[in-house]
Protein backbone atom coordinates (compact mmCIF):
# COMPACT_ATOMS: atom_id res chain seq x y z
CA UNK A 1 0.00 0.00 0.00
CA UNK A 2 3.03 2.07 0.27
CA UNK A 3 3.23 2.60 -3.12
CA UNK A 4 -0.20 4.17 -3.51
CA UNK A 5 0.48 6.56 -0.23
CA UNK A 6 3.35 7.85 -2.39
CA UNK A 7 1.03 8.50 -5.53
CA UNK A 8 -1.42 10.65 -3.77
CA UNK A 9 1.30 12.35 -1.26
CA UNK A 10 1.78 15.21 -4.07
CA UNK A 11 -1.64 15.83 -4.10
CA UNK A 12 -2.63 16.24 -0.21
CA UNK A 13 -2.13 19.28 1.34
CA UNK A 14 -0.86 19.57 4.87
CA UNK A 15 -1.37 23.23 5.33
CA UNK A 16 -5.57 23.00 6.02
CA UNK A 17 -6.22 23.30 9.48
CA UNK A 18 -7.61 20.87 11.94
CA UNK A 19 -11.08 20.95 12.30
CA UNK A 20 -13.83 18.46 14.12
CA UNK A 21 -17.75 17.82 13.57
CA UNK A 22 -19.61 20.53 14.97
CA UNK A 23 -16.92 23.28 14.07
CA UNK A 24 -17.86 26.38 12.33
CA UNK A 25 -16.14 26.92 9.21
CA UNK A 26 -15.42 29.39 6.38
CA UNK A 27 -14.30 27.60 3.16
CA UNK A 28 -13.01 29.66 0.41
CA UNK A 29 -13.97 28.57 -3.20
CA UNK A 30 -12.46 28.95 -6.37
CA UNK A 31 -14.87 29.89 -8.55
CA UNK A 32 -14.38 29.86 -12.32
CA UNK A 33 -16.72 32.38 -14.10
CA UNK A 34 -15.48 32.49 -17.86
CA UNK A 35 -12.15 33.35 -18.30
CA UNK A 36 -12.44 35.02 -14.58
CA UNK A 37 -11.61 32.94 -11.52
CA UNK A 38 -12.62 33.96 -8.00
CA UNK A 39 -13.32 33.51 -4.47
CA UNK A 40 -16.61 32.78 -2.90
CA UNK A 41 -16.94 32.12 0.58
CA UNK A 42 -19.34 28.94 2.08
CA UNK A 43 -19.92 28.90 5.93
CA UNK A 44 -21.61 26.36 7.68
CA UNK A 45 -21.11 23.67 10.35
CA UNK A 46 -19.45 20.21 9.39
CA UNK A 47 -21.61 17.60 9.68
CA UNK A 48 -19.81 14.81 8.78
CA UNK A 49 -15.76 14.28 8.14
CA UNK A 50 -15.33 10.77 5.35
CA UNK A 51 -12.72 9.11 4.40
CA UNK A 52 -9.10 8.75 4.84
CA UNK A 53 -5.88 9.55 2.75
CA UNK A 54 -5.91 11.96 -0.36
CA UNK A 55 -10.28 10.83 -0.64
CA UNK A 56 -10.97 12.20 2.34
CA UNK A 57 -14.49 14.71 2.44
CA UNK A 58 -15.58 17.05 4.30
CA UNK A 59 -19.97 17.96 4.73
CA UNK A 60 -20.69 21.80 5.64
CA UNK A 61 -24.36 22.55 5.89
CA UNK A 62 -25.51 26.42 6.44
CA UNK A 63 -29.01 27.50 6.34
CA UNK A 64 -29.28 30.33 3.84
CA UNK A 65 -32.16 32.65 3.19
CA UNK A 66 -34.71 29.65 5.30
CA UNK A 67 -33.52 26.77 2.83
CA UNK A 68 -30.73 24.42 3.58
CA UNK A 69 -27.59 24.06 1.97
CA UNK A 70 -25.28 21.55 2.11
CA UNK A 71 -21.79 20.99 0.34
CA UNK A 72 -19.35 18.38 0.08
CA UNK A 73 -16.04 19.29 -0.63
CA UNK A 74 -12.73 16.82 -1.11
CA UNK A 75 -10.44 17.70 1.95
CA UNK A 76 -7.57 18.11 -0.76
CA UNK A 77 -9.33 20.00 -3.15
CA UNK A 78 -7.33 22.02 -5.07
CA UNK A 79 -10.30 24.31 -5.55
CA UNK A 80 -10.52 24.37 -1.77
CA UNK A 81 -8.87 27.94 -1.66
CA UNK A 82 -8.46 28.03 2.16
CA UNK A 83 -10.32 27.11 5.14
CA UNK A 84 -11.19 28.68 8.38
CA UNK A 85 -12.23 27.72 11.88
CA UNK A 86 -14.29 30.38 13.01
CA UNK A 87 -15.46 28.44 15.87
CA UNK A 88 -15.29 25.23 17.88
CA UNK A 89 -18.47 22.95 18.40
CA UNK A 90 -19.29 20.79 20.91
CA UNK A 91 -21.05 17.75 19.65
CA UNK A 92 -20.89 13.65 20.78
CA UNK A 93 -20.92 12.10 17.21
CA UNK A 94 -18.96 11.96 14.34
CA UNK A 95 -21.58 12.79 12.54
CA UNK A 96 -24.53 14.82 13.22
CA UNK A 97 -27.26 14.62 10.99
CA UNK A 98 -30.00 15.29 13.60
CA UNK A 99 -29.34 18.99 12.74
CA UNK A 100 -31.40 18.88 9.39
CA UNK A 101 -34.31 18.01 12.02
CA UNK A 102 -33.86 20.69 13.92
CA UNK A 103 -34.03 24.33 13.30
CA UNK A 104 -33.67 27.79 14.64
CA UNK A 105 -32.45 27.93 18.41
CA UNK A 106 -32.46 24.01 18.17
CA UNK A 107 -30.13 23.55 15.42
CA UNK A 108 -27.63 25.59 17.85
CA UNK A 109 -24.07 23.91 19.12
CA UNK A 110 -22.84 24.50 22.03
CA UNK A 111 -19.05 25.95 21.64
CA UNK A 112 -16.44 23.67 22.34
CA UNK A 113 -14.24 25.19 25.91
CA UNK A 114 -11.18 23.83 26.66
CA UNK A 115 -11.51 22.68 30.05
CA UNK A 116 -8.61 24.25 32.06
CA UNK A 117 -6.03 21.64 33.32
CA UNK A 118 -6.32 20.76 37.38
CA UNK B 1 3.49 -2.54 -31.33
CA UNK B 2 5.83 -2.74 -28.46
CA UNK B 3 4.16 -3.28 -24.93
CA UNK B 4 5.23 -3.75 -21.23
CA UNK B 5 4.30 -6.00 -19.09
CA UNK B 6 3.11 -4.57 -15.24
CA UNK B 7 1.31 -5.53 -12.17
CA UNK B 8 -1.86 -3.92 -11.20
CA UNK B 9 -0.83 -1.90 -7.45
CA UNK B 10 -4.26 -0.57 -7.15
CA UNK B 11 -6.59 2.52 -7.37
CA UNK B 12 -6.59 5.77 -5.76
CA UNK B 13 -7.47 9.71 -6.87
CA UNK B 14 -5.80 12.34 -8.00
CA UNK B 15 -6.75 16.05 -9.01
CA UNK B 16 -6.60 17.55 -12.71
CA UNK B 17 -5.82 21.29 -13.52
CA UNK B 18 -9.55 22.36 -12.62
CA UNK B 19 -9.91 20.50 -9.70
CA UNK B 20 -11.89 17.74 -10.39
CA UNK B 21 -11.25 14.42 -9.03
CA UNK B 22 -9.92 11.67 -11.57
CA UNK B 23 -9.92 8.07 -10.23
CA UNK B 24 -6.71 6.04 -11.12
CA UNK B 25 -5.52 3.27 -11.79
CA UNK B 26 -2.02 2.68 -10.22
CA UNK B 27 0.41 0.29 -12.59
CA UNK B 28 3.77 -0.56 -12.11
CA UNK B 29 5.10 -0.98 -15.54
CA UNK B 30 8.29 -3.17 -16.26
CA UNK B 31 10.90 -2.31 -16.75
CA UNK B 32 10.93 -5.19 -19.02
CA UNK B 33 14.04 -6.65 -20.61
CA UNK B 34 13.62 -7.78 -24.36
CA UNK B 35 14.72 -11.56 -24.25
CA UNK B 36 14.82 -12.84 -27.23
CA UNK B 37 13.71 -10.95 -31.00
CA UNK B 38 11.75 -12.84 -33.40
CA UNK B 39 12.36 -12.48 -36.75
CA UNK B 40 10.58 -13.47 -40.05
CA UNK B 41 13.97 -14.95 -41.27
CA UNK B 42 14.01 -17.60 -38.14
CA UNK B 43 10.61 -17.74 -36.85
CA UNK B 44 8.47 -16.74 -39.44
CA UNK B 45 7.06 -13.58 -37.63
CA UNK B 46 8.44 -10.20 -35.89
CA UNK B 47 8.12 -10.45 -32.47
CA UNK B 48 10.09 -9.01 -29.72
CA UNK B 49 9.73 -11.44 -26.15
CA UNK B 50 9.79 -9.34 -22.92
CA UNK B 51 10.44 -10.44 -19.48
CA UNK B 52 8.74 -8.97 -16.32
CA UNK B 53 9.61 -9.44 -12.40
CA UNK B 54 13.02 -11.23 -11.69
CA UNK B 55 13.18 -14.47 -9.73
CA UNK B 56 15.48 -16.75 -7.84
CA UNK B 57 17.61 -19.59 -9.56
CA UNK B 58 15.93 -22.15 -7.39
CA UNK B 59 12.91 -21.15 -8.48
CA UNK B 60 13.67 -21.42 -11.96
CA UNK B 61 14.52 -24.94 -14.08
CA UNK B 62 17.41 -25.34 -16.48
CA UNK B 63 15.73 -24.54 -19.63
CA UNK B 64 14.46 -21.70 -18.38
CA UNK B 65 17.79 -20.42 -16.90
CA UNK B 66 19.17 -21.77 -20.78
CA UNK B 67 17.01 -19.20 -22.36
CA UNK B 68 17.57 -16.18 -20.07
CA UNK B 69 21.35 -16.60 -20.22
CA UNK B 70 21.28 -16.54 -24.15
CA UNK B 71 20.17 -12.67 -23.35
CA UNK B 72 22.79 -12.28 -20.46
CA UNK B 73 19.77 -12.18 -17.81
CA UNK B 74 19.19 -13.82 -14.96
CA UNK B 75 15.75 -16.12 -14.26
CA UNK B 76 12.23 -13.98 -15.02
CA UNK B 77 9.09 -14.81 -13.31
CA UNK B 78 6.76 -13.77 -16.14
CA UNK B 79 7.75 -13.50 -20.30
CA UNK B 80 5.02 -12.37 -23.04
CA UNK B 81 5.49 -11.71 -26.71
CA UNK B 82 4.86 -8.80 -28.79
CA UNK B 83 4.34 -8.21 -32.31
CA UNK B 84 6.45 -5.54 -33.96
CA UNK B 85 6.93 -4.52 -37.12
CA UNK B 86 10.53 -3.83 -37.10
CA UNK B 87 12.64 -6.38 -35.01
CA UNK B 88 15.66 -4.59 -35.65
CA UNK B 89 15.21 -1.72 -33.38
CA UNK B 90 15.29 -4.40 -30.36
CA UNK B 91 18.53 -6.64 -28.99
CA UNK B 92 18.43 -9.14 -26.21
CA UNK B 93 18.84 -7.60 -23.21
CA UNK B 94 17.72 -4.08 -23.87
CA UNK B 95 15.47 -2.74 -21.05
CA UNK B 96 12.22 -1.37 -21.96
CA UNK B 97 10.45 0.93 -19.40
CA UNK B 98 7.12 3.13 -19.18
CA UNK B 99 8.63 5.75 -21.17
CA UNK B 100 7.38 4.40 -24.61
CA UNK B 101 3.89 5.36 -23.01
CA UNK B 102 4.99 8.92 -22.54
CA UNK B 103 3.40 10.56 -25.56
CA UNK B 104 0.51 8.11 -25.62
CA UNK B 105 -2.72 9.61 -25.07
CA UNK B 106 -3.99 6.54 -24.14
CA UNK B 107 -3.56 2.32 -23.42
CA UNK B 108 -5.13 -0.61 -23.75
CA UNK B 109 -4.69 -3.19 -20.79
CA UNK B 110 -5.42 -6.91 -20.60
CA UNK B 111 -5.44 -9.15 -17.43
CA UNK B 112 -7.56 -11.33 -15.97
CA UNK B 113 -10.41 -10.10 -13.88
CA UNK B 114 -11.62 -11.04 -10.32
CA UNK B 115 -13.77 -14.51 -10.10
CA UNK B 116 -17.36 -13.76 -9.34
CA UNK B 117 -18.64 -17.37 -9.53
CA UNK B 118 -21.72 -18.47 -10.52
CA UNK B 119 -23.82 -15.37 -11.28
CA UNK B 120 -27.13 -14.61 -12.28
CA UNK B 121 -28.01 -12.85 -15.32
CA UNK B 122 -28.45 -9.84 -13.40
CA UNK B 123 -25.09 -8.84 -12.60
CA UNK B 124 -23.59 -10.78 -15.89
CA UNK B 125 -24.95 -9.45 -18.33
CA UNK B 126 -26.88 -6.33 -17.08
CA UNK B 127 -30.61 -7.91 -17.54
CA UNK B 128 -33.42 -5.36 -16.03
CA UNK B 129 -34.64 -8.25 -14.07
CA UNK B 130 -38.26 -8.44 -12.88
CA UNK B 131 -40.82 -6.13 -10.81
CA UNK B 132 -40.21 -5.54 -6.85
CA UNK B 133 -43.65 -6.01 -6.43
CA UNK B 134 -46.81 -5.75 -7.75
CA UNK B 135 -47.42 -9.45 -7.42
CA UNK B 136 -44.72 -10.26 -8.75
CA UNK B 137 -43.59 -13.75 -7.22
CA UNK B 138 -40.45 -15.66 -7.86
CA UNK B 139 -39.17 -13.68 -10.58
CA UNK B 140 -37.70 -10.41 -9.08
CA UNK B 141 -34.26 -11.61 -10.88
CA UNK B 142 -34.88 -13.90 -13.46
CA UNK B 143 -33.80 -13.31 -16.91
CA UNK B 144 -37.29 -13.94 -18.51
CA UNK B 145 -38.46 -15.95 -21.35
CA UNK B 146 -35.11 -17.99 -23.33
CA UNK B 147 -36.54 -18.39 -26.41
CA UNK B 148 -39.70 -19.55 -28.80
CA UNK B 149 -41.97 -22.53 -28.75
CA UNK B 150 -42.45 -24.98 -31.09
CA UNK B 151 -40.30 -23.25 -33.67
CA UNK B 152 -37.47 -23.82 -33.02
CA UNK B 153 -37.75 -25.53 -29.92
CA UNK B 154 -34.68 -25.27 -29.02
CA UNK B 155 -32.77 -22.14 -27.12
CA UNK B 156 -30.58 -20.63 -29.26
CA UNK B 157 -26.27 -21.16 -29.07
CA UNK B 158 -24.94 -18.27 -27.07
CA UNK B 159 -28.40 -17.18 -24.95
CA UNK B 160 -27.46 -15.75 -21.71
CA UNK B 161 -28.06 -17.23 -18.91
CA UNK B 162 -26.38 -17.81 -15.42
CA UNK B 163 -22.69 -19.12 -14.95
CA UNK B 164 -19.58 -18.28 -14.06
CA UNK B 165 -18.64 -14.75 -14.48
CA UNK B 166 -14.85 -13.16 -14.17
CA UNK B 167 -11.47 -14.91 -13.91
CA UNK B 168 -11.41 -14.76 -17.85
CA UNK B 169 -9.09 -12.79 -19.62
CA UNK B 170 -10.52 -9.10 -20.07
CA UNK B 171 -9.59 -6.23 -22.73
CA UNK B 172 -9.64 -2.78 -21.76
CA UNK B 173 -9.43 -0.65 -24.20
CA UNK B 174 -8.67 3.35 -25.11
CA UNK B 175 -7.75 4.20 -20.95
CA UNK B 176 -6.60 7.61 -20.59
CA UNK B 177 -3.01 7.97 -19.48
CA UNK B 178 -3.06 10.50 -16.50
CA UNK B 179 0.55 10.34 -15.23
CA UNK B 180 4.12 8.12 -16.42
CA UNK B 181 6.73 7.98 -13.72
CA UNK B 182 9.41 7.00 -14.88
CA UNK B 183 11.70 6.90 -11.73
CA UNK B 184 9.32 4.67 -9.98
CA UNK B 185 7.89 3.19 -12.91
CA UNK B 186 4.57 3.47 -12.00
CA UNK B 187 1.88 4.26 -15.04
CA UNK B 188 -1.72 5.72 -13.76
CA UNK B 189 -4.34 5.56 -15.66
CA UNK B 190 -7.80 7.00 -15.70
CA UNK B 191 -10.50 4.09 -14.66
CA UNK B 192 -10.52 0.58 -13.44
CA UNK B 193 -8.21 -2.30 -15.00
CA UNK B 194 -9.05 -6.02 -14.53
CA UNK B 195 -8.14 -7.80 -11.47
CA UNK B 196 -7.18 -7.57 -8.10
CA UNK B 197 -3.88 -6.41 -6.66
CA UNK B 198 -0.60 -7.75 -7.80
CA UNK B 199 -2.75 -8.76 -10.86
CA UNK B 200 -0.29 -9.49 -13.88
CA UNK B 201 -1.04 -6.83 -16.93
CA UNK B 202 -0.23 -6.76 -20.42
CA UNK B 203 -0.05 -2.89 -21.30
CA UNK B 204 0.11 -1.86 -25.42
CA UNK B 205 -0.86 1.99 -26.74
CA UNK B 206 -3.97 2.24 -28.10
CA UNK B 207 -4.10 0.41 -31.38
CA UNK B 208 -6.37 2.40 -33.08
CA UNK B 209 -4.76 5.38 -32.24
CA UNK B 210 -1.39 3.92 -34.57
CA UNK B 211 -2.68 5.18 -37.57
Amino acid sequence: MDILDQVSAKHIRDEIPQFDVGDTVKCDVKVVEGSRERVQAFQGIVIQKKGSGVSATFTVRKVSQGVAVERIFPLHSPNLAGLRVLRRGKVRRARIFYLRGLKGKAARIKEKTDRPSR
Amino acid sequence: MIGLIGRKIGMSQVFDEKGSVIPVSVIEAGPCPVVQVRTEETDGYNSVQIAFKEVGQSRSNLPQMGHFRKAGLPPYRHVQEFRVDDPSAFEPGQLIDVSIFKDAETIDVTGKSKGKGFQGVVKRYGFGGGKASHGVNKVHRGGGSIGMAAWPSRVHKGTKMPGRMGNARHHVKNLKVVEVDTENNLLLVKGAVPGSRNTILRLTTTFAKQG
